[in-house]
C-alpha cells in the first residue's frame, strides 16, 4: 500500500473499519500496568481503545500542555521512587491531530518536547487531519514541521477525506509490525475489500498529483470560518474550531441545555428548508467519558465554489438570526 | 439423536440390499454398483446430517506427550537464540527500536519477541501469502522466496494457481464477474464508492435500509441493522445491550470479537464448556446465586453468547438445547452466525434453519456478510424494539460509517440469488453443492485416516496436526503440490493443538476435491499426520 510512501514511514497496516483501527491499535501496545495520558476531548473510538487496553488512563484538560506536564511530573515522581517498575511501565500519549469534537488542532511541537523529556510514546489519531491539514495533506506533522519518524504511530481513518472505508496505522516497522499479531481488529477480522482498498489507493494518487486541492480547501475553510464568525455575530450562536479546519462547530450560548438542544435542531431544520444541509453532532452521551458540548457541524470541502460559500454563509446568517429571534414556548 | 441422511449400514460399506432375516452382509467393491447413485443435485437429500456427540476426538496420548516435548524444545531453542542475538552473536535482521528511543520502556515482552523472531518467523511463509486475483475455487498466488530464513521475502515474478481450500467462500460468490459483481459495480455509478458519514448524521442510505429489510426477511425476523465490519458489529453492540450489573454466559471457544465486546460491556462474564448446555445451566445457576450474594441484588439481564459454527473446531452449536436453557431461565440468547449464515441449513438460513428452530426464539441473531456473501460487514437481526434501540444507542450508528454502496450491492445480489428471487435455481444448487462437497470431503478424510474435528454438515474442516512444526510443514508441502490451506497455530489455536483448516466451497467440483484429497493424502504421509482411525471397511467407496 502506498500509505507508508505517502507519509514517508517504514510500514503501514490496513484495517477494514475506521472505528476498529483506533480501537484495536491502542490495546495492541498498552496493557495492564501501563500508563496512557489522553486528552479529554478524544473521540469515542479512542476511548474504547483505552478501555480495552486495561491500562491506567490519566486524562488531561483538552489541549492543555501544562496540565499534561503536571500529570507527567507526578508519574515521573512515582518512577523515581520505583525505578524497577518504571523500567517496565510503558507510557503513551494519545491525542488527535484535528479533534472531532472541537475542530481544533493539537499543539504538536509542545507535545513532542514532552515526549522526549518524559520518554512517552506518542500516538496521533489523524482521522480528520489526514488529507486536510498540511501543505500537501499529510497531516499535522507536515503542518507543524515535525519529523514524522519522531511520532511513534499515526492512526487514521480512510472514511473521511479519502472517501473509502477502513483505516490504517503508519509508523516505523518496529512499532507497526507488532500490530500484525496483536491487533485484534487486524488478526481476527476480514481484510478490506479490494475495491475499497483500490479506491483509497487512487485517492492517495490524486492527493499527490493535485496538491492544488489543498490550497482550495484551506481557502474555503478559512473563508468559512471567518464568514461564520461574521454571520453569527449578534446571535447567541458561536462558531468553534480552527480556521484550518473544514469542519466547524456551531454552538448556542444559553444556560438551559434543553433550549440549546432545541435551537440547534431548529437551525438544522431551517437551513434544510433553505436547501443547505448541516447536521447535529451526534454522541452517545451516556457512554462518553466526558459529555461533549452540543453543537451543529458545518462542513466545507475543496470543491465548493466561492459562490456556493457565499450563498451558504448568507443563508446561515439569515437562518441563525431567525432561529435566535424565535421566542421559546 | 437427529435422523441421519445415510444409515449406519451404508457408512460401513454394506449394500442397501440387506437380507431381511439375517445380519447385513459385507459386500465387496463390485456390489456397490447395485446401489442407486445420486447424480442430480436436485435429488440430493438436504436433511440434517449426523450430529455427533463427540465432534472433537481426543488427541492420542502419546502424540499429546510428544507435542508438549516438541513445544518445549522449540521454546528453549528460541529463547537461547534470542539471548545470543541480544548479546550480539547473531545479526539482527528484524526491526529494532531506533537509537534515540532506546531508553524508552520496551514495547512487548522479551518472551513475545523471542516467539515472534524465532518460532513465528519460521512459519511466515505459510501465512500472509499475497494473492494476485480473485480467491474463488482456484486462486492465483504470487510466488515469493526468502534468502535469509524468512526475515525478508522477494517476489520471483511468477504466479501459481492453486486449489483454494482456505477462503471462507462457502457459497462460491467470490467472483469478479457475474450478476453480483455487475450489480455492485453499477451502484458505484449511481451512489459512489463511499458515503463519508455516519447513519445518525442525517445520512440514512436508502440502499442500506433496503438491504436491512432484505436481511430481516431472509432471517425470518422483524428487523435488521447492518454495519460495515463484522468484528466491529460484535465489539460495538454488546456493550449497547448489556452493561455492569448484567451476567453474560459465553462459550469457551467464542471468537475474539465477542470476547472484546463482552469485556467492553463491563458485565460479569462466566465461561461454560464448549457447546455443553448442561454445563451452561449449571454455571448459570451458580453465577446467578453468587452474583446476588456479591452485589446484594439480582442481575438485571442474563445473556447467553454462542456461535453458529465455531471456525476453529468446525462444530455446530446445539441450538435447541441452548434455546431450552434460555427459555427456562428467562435469559437472552445472542447467536453469532459468522460462519453458519448461508453455509448450512436446507435454505441456507444458517444454524436456525439447520435445526428447524424458530428464529423468533433467538433474541439477537448476529451474522457477517464477509463469508458466504463474499462482501464485507455484519448485521444484527431481531425484534423491532431491539433494532430501534440499537439504532439509537449503538456506537456503530453513532460513530461508524454507513456501508459502502458497492458492498451493499454485492450482498443484495447474492442474497437474491440465494433465495431464488432472481428467477434461477442457482442459490438452491449452491446450497446443495456445498453440503454434498462437505459430507464427501469429511468422509474421505476420515477414510484416509486423518483426525478431523467438527460435525458432519459443517463446511469448516479442521485437520488436527498438533505440532506447530508439522502444521507449517503441512502448509508448505500442500502448496508445493498445488493446494492452498490455512495453517493454524498459536494464538488462534492452543499451543499444542495446531491444525490445518479446510473451508469447503460450493464452487469446488468433485474433481477438484478428489485432486485435493490425493494431495492431502500424500502430504499426510510425508508429514506423518494421520492421527485418526479409518471408520470404514477397506475397499469402501465414498459416494459423492
Amino acid at each position: 500500500m502506498p500509505f507508508f510512501n505517502m507519509i514517508s514511514c517504514e510500514e503501514a497496516v490496513l484495517y477494514s473499519y475506521g472505528f476498529a483501527t483506533i480501537a484495536s491499535a491502542i490495546p495492541a501496545y498498552a496493557k495492564r500496568g501501563d500508563v496512557i495520558f489522553a486528552d479529554k476531548g478524544v473521540n469515542f473510538a479512542i476511548q474504547k481503545g483505552l478501555q480495552a487496553s486495561r491500562s491506567r488512563i490519566e486524562w488531561f484538560e483538552h489541549n492543555d500542555v501544562e496540565d499534561l506536564e503536571r500529570l507527567l511530573e507526578i508519574q515521573a515522581e512515582k518512577d523515581r521512587k520505583n525505578p524497577k517498575i518504571a523500567a517496565k511501565t510503558r507510557r503513551f500519549m494519545v491525542v488527535e491531530g484535528l479533534y472531532t469534537k472541537t475542530a481544533d488542532l493539537c499543539p504538536l511541537p509542545q507535545l513532542m518536547a514532552l515526549k522526549w523529556k518524559y520518554k512517552v510514546r506518542i500516538f496521533i489519531d489523524e482521522s480528520y487531519s489526514f488529507g486536510v491539514v498540511g501543505k500537501t495533506g499529510r497531516g499535522v506533522t507536515e503542518h507543524f514541521g515535525v519529523d514524522v519518524i519522531d511520532v511513534d504511530m499515526i492512526m487514521a481513518s480512510l472514511e473521511n477525506s479519502i472517501a473509502s472505508t477502513g483505516g490504517f496505522c503508519v509508523g516505523r516497522s518496529y512499532i507497526v509490525g507488532h500490530q500484525r499479531l496483536s491487533g485484534l481488529g487486524y488478526c481476527f477480522s476480514a481484510s478490506l475489500p479490494p475495491l475499497l482498498a483500490t479506491a483509497a489507493s487512487e485517492a492517495l494518487r490524486i492527493m499527490k498529483e493535485e496538491p492544488e486541492r489543498f490550497t482550495r480547501l484551506r481557502a474555503n475553510a478559512k473563508s468559512f470560518h471567518l464568514g461564520l464568525k461574521r454571520a453569527l455575530e449578534g446571535t447567541h450562536f458561536q462558531v468553534q474550531g480552527s480556521e484550518l479546519s473544514p469542519m466547524q462547530h456551531v454552538i448556542y450560548e444559553h444556560p438551559d441545555p434543553k433550549v440549546v438542544d432545541h435551537k440547534l435542531d431548529m437551525l438544522v431544520d431551517e437551513l434544510y428548508n433553505r436547501s443547505i444541509l448541516i447536521t447535529r453532532s451526534r454522541y452517545l452521551d451516556k457512554e462518553e467519558a466526558f459529555p461533549p458540548a452540543q453543537s451543529d457541524k458545518v462542513m466545507t470541502n475543496s470543491e465548493m465554489s466561492e459562490e456556493e460559500v457565499v450563498i451558504a454563509l448568507s443563508e446561515i446568517q439569515q437562518a441563525a438570526q431567525k432561529v435566535d429571534a424565535t421566542l421559546d414556548e | 439423536m437427529p435422523p441421519t441422511a445415510f444409515s449406519e449400514a451404508e457408512l460401513r460399506g454394506n449394500s442397501t440390499n440387506t437380507h431381511a432375516d439375517g445380519p447385513t452382509t459385507i459386500k465387496s467393491k463390485g456390489d456397490m454398483s447395485q446401489k442407486k447413485c445420486i447424480s442430480s443435485w436436485e435429488e440430493y437429500p438436504l436433511e440434517r446430517g449426523e450430529y455427533s456427540e463427540n465432534p472433537c476426538p481426543d488427541c492420542p496420548p502419546f502424540t499429546a506427550f510428544l507435542g508438549q516435548i516438541n513445544y518445549y524444545i522449540m521454546i528453549t531453542i528460541s529463547l537461547f537464540a534470542e539471548f545470543l542475538r541480544d548479546l550480539g552473536f547473531f545479526k539482527i535482521a528484524c526491526a529494532v527500536e531506533r537509537p534515540e528511543q532506546r531508553s524508552f520502556p520496551k514495547l512487548g515482552t522479551w518472551f513475545e519477541k523471542a516467539f515472534v523472531n524465532n518460532i513465528y518467523r519460521m512459519a511466515t511463509d505459510v501465512v500472509n501469502r499475497p494473492i494476485a486475483g480473485v480467491p474463488s475455487a482456484i486462486m492465483r498466488l504470487k510466488d515469493r522466496v526468502s534468502h535469509d530464513y524468512n526475515w525478508t521475502y522477494q517476489f520471483t515474478g511468477t504466479e501459481t494457481d492453486v486449489i483454494n481450500m482456505g477462503s471462507y467462500n462457502y457459497l462460491g460468490f467470490s467472483h469478479n464477474d457475474g450478476p453480483c459483481a455487475e450489480y455492485a459495480a453499477s451502484l458505484i455509478d449511481k451512489h459512489g464508492v463511499a458515503t463519508c458519514s455516519t447513519p445518525k448524521h442525517r445520512i440514512s442510505n436508502n440502499l442500506q435500509n433496503r438491504l436491512e429489510k432484505e436481511i430481516a426477511s431472509f432471517l425470518g425476523v422483524e428487523e435488521a441493522i447492518c454495519f460495515p465490519m463484522g468484528f466491529g458489529t460484535n465489539s460495538m453492540n454488546i456493550s449497547a445491550l448489556v452493561n455492569k450489573g448484567c451476567l453474560i454466559l459465553s462459550d469457551e471457544l467464542n471468537h475474539a470479537s465477542l470476547v472484546l465486546g463482552m469485556r467492553l460491556s463491563k458485565a460479569d462474564v462466566v465461561i461454560f464448556k464448549h457447546n455443553d448446555a448442561v454445563d451452561l445451566e449449571k454455571k448459570l445457576r451458580n453465577a446467578f446465586i453468587r452474583g446476588f450474594h456479591k452485589n446484594q441484588k439480582h442481575y438485571s439481564k442474563i445473556l447467553i453468547v454462542v456461535e453458529g459454527i465455531y471456525s476453529m473446531e468446525g462444530t455446530i452449536t446445539n441450538l435447541p438445547a441452548m434455546i431450552e436453557v434460555k427459555k427456562k431461565y428467562n435469559a437472552y440468547l445472542f447467536l453469532d452466525e459468522a460462519h453458519s449464515i448461508g453455509a448450512i441449513g436446507p435454505n441456507g438460513r444458517g444454524v436456525v434453519d439447520y435445526w428447524g428452530c424458530n428464529p423468533r426464539d433467538i433474541d439477537i441473531l448476529m451474522g457477517t456478510l464477509t463469508k458466504s456473501f463474499a462482501a464485507a460487514g455484519g448485521y444484527i437481526g431481531g425484534s423491532r424494539a431491539l433494532i430501534e434501540y440499537l439504532r439509537r444507542n449503538s456506537a456503530g450508528t453513532c460513530y461508524g460509517v454507513v456501508m459502502a454502496p458497492p458492498v451493499i450491492g454485492q450482498v443484495s445480489a447474492s442474497l437474491r440469488m440465494l433465495q431464488g428471487h432472481d428467477g434461477t435455481k442457482i442459490g438452491k444448487e449452491k446450497i446443495t453443492h456445498l453440503l454434498r462437497n462437505t459430507r464427501y470431503f469429511r468422509k474421505r478424510l476420515l477414510q484416509l485416516g486423518f483426525l478431523i474435528y467438527g460435525h458432519e454438515d459443517s463446511p469448516v474442516v479442521p485437520l488436527m496436526v498438533f505440532y506447530i512444526s508439522r502444521v507449517v510443514c503441512f502448509g508448505r508441502e500442500a502448496l508445493k503440490r498445488g493446494i492452498g490451506v490455512v495453517s493454524v497455530g498459536y494464538p488462534a489455536a492452543p499451543l499444542t493443538k495446531a491444525r490445518t483448516r479446510f473451508c469447503i466451497s460450493a464452487d469446488h467440483t468433485k474433481e477438484q476435491l478428489d485432486q485435493a484429497l490425493e494431495i492431502i493424502d500424500e502430504v499426510g504421509d510425508v508429514t506423518g499426520t494421520k492421527y485418526g482411525k479409518n471408520p470404514y471397511k477397506p475397499g469402501t467407496i465414498i459416494e459423492y
